[in-house]
């Protein structure tokens, strides 16, 4: 009680000068009716598959969304169909900023997150959602990735050191640390560019000392070589990552070993 | 307030609660109406089997026919085309000449080419010096890449740029020669 009192007192002068100014403002400016804002129907066009009917094709459905009642990303227009239009629809999302990668998905021919892509506001135009390409589809957006994730545990992400200092932490050099900055086909045996990102951001760690046995692994015609350094991966990549040179890097490392 | 839990009196209340109505539950079963939804009953153990029968029937999802045309994969598989039709002309050739030597030898081909047209001349040396100069400029960007160099991505479109520009300028040397 006694701090809620003193509290009170306190902020009487604030609430007495604030109603103060709300009587001094209320002009006609602030009691304009606001506009409406026009209807803006933009069609999405999106890969819809129900593993309950497997014999069924695939298709493309058709939903219309106002984009002047929708939020800017493309994500936004996903969730509002979910929610207004049709429950059924299946994708996966969680935490709509560009960091957990969920909403990885094709949007217009482009293969990026829904959260991190902006719809175009020519309603001219439809715009085309199919999950990521060349992937076991599970239900609509979503792909199976069990083999993304063999493939990812078999680089063994994470440091190996047989000699680890005796009392303090692994120390590297700020040169050193900086080298850690940074779809496809035949997925059960190409790893893929993410995953060989990530195995050479282990081969190029001054603490691992593993990076032969690392290198002894993709040593073969699959793991590493089915990459032509097309550079899909560096253009599409949401968060501005290069996989492509870290790849090209592994390749020359390999060749001159 | 006093609370239950601290008495130690919360499942016994709980239970007390619960008890007349469980026994009753029976009766008022019957008295409700049937769902509508029919649920079967599955062991744990055959998730495995569901999964796996699920997996078999996923499609794939579409890749070549929905991609965006960009100069990346465009360069990739025209470096890829023009590759093996330039390797079916070498090696279809030299078959050739292995197999009939006197009909492919060259004396003959100039013959043949010499009492062509010459709208068709160009328009051979064009779809012959076309690919060759592209296949043998793109080579060469990507020797560059093998080395580490124009691993960004603004390298490569600068180079693929560059080696567009150059094979056109090097189709018109080749057809003009």
């Amino acid at each position: 009680m006694q701090s809620f009192v003193v509290r009170s007192t306190v902020l009487r002068p604030n609430l007495l000068r604030s109603s103060f100014r709300t009587f001094a403002s209320s002009s006609a400016r602030n009691q304009a009716v606001p506009t409406e804002k026009p209807v803006l129907n933009k069609e999405f066009k999106i890969y819809r598959w129900n593993p309950d009917e497997p014999a069924a094709k695939p298709t493309l459905q058709t939903y219309t969304v106002d984009l002047n009642q929708c939020g800017p990303m493309v994500l936004d227009a996903l969730i509002k169909i979910k929610n207004e239009m049709d429950p059924t629809l299946t994708f996966r999302r969680s935490c709509r900023e560009g960091i957990c990668g969920s909403c990885a998905m094709n949007i217009n021919g482009q293969n990026t997150l829904a959260c991190l892509c902006r719809i175009e506001r020519d309603t001219s135009k439809d715009s085309k959602i199919y999950p990521l390409p060349h992937m076991y589809i599970v239900k609509d957006l979503v792909p199976d990735l069990t083999l993304f994730y063999k493939q990812y545990k078999s680089i063994e992400p994470y440091l190996k050191n047989d000699n680890p200092p005796v009392d303090s932490e692994h120390l590297q050099s700020p040169e050193d640390r900086r080298k850690l900055d940074g779809y496809w086909w035949n997925q059960d045996e190409y790893l893929g560019p993410a995953t060989l990102m990530a195995a050479y951001r282990w081969m190029a760690d001054s603490r691992d000392t593993y990076s032969a046995q690392r290198k002894e692994k993709l040593q073969n015609e699959m793991s590493l070589y089915r990459c032509h350094t097309i550079f899909n991966c560096a253009r599409t990549c949401p968060k501005g990552l290069n996989p492509a040179a870290a790849i090209a890097k592994i390749k020359l490392e390999l060749a001159a070993d | 307030m006093l609370s239950t839990r601290a008495l130690g009196l919360g499942p016994a209340l709980r239970q007390a609660a619960l008890k007349p109505r469980l026994s009753q539950a029976p009766a008022l079963r019957s008295l409700v109406a049937k769902r509508t939804i029919q649920t079967q009953s599955l062991p744990p153990s055959s998730s495995q089997e569901i999964l796996n029968a699920q997996r078999l029937k996923r499609p794939s999802s579409p890749h070549f026919t929905i991609y965006q045309f960009q100069l990346t994969w465009l360069g990739s598989i025209a470096n890829r085309m023009t590759g093996a039709a330039l390797s079916v002309l070498l090696y279809g050739y030299a078959i050739a000449y292995l197999v009939a030597p006197t009909t492919f030898d060259s004396a003959h081909v100039i013959e043949l080419v010499a009492g062509l047209p010459d709208a068709v001349k160009i328009a051979g040396k064009t779809i012959l010096a076309a690919p060759f100069a592209f296949h043998s400029l793109n080579g060469l960007r990507h020797l560059s890449w093998d080395m580490g160099k124009f691993l960004s991505l603004k390298g490569a479109y600068q180079s693929g740029y560059a080696v567009l520009g150059a094979t056109a300028i090097g189709t018109v040397a080749l057809v003009l020669l």
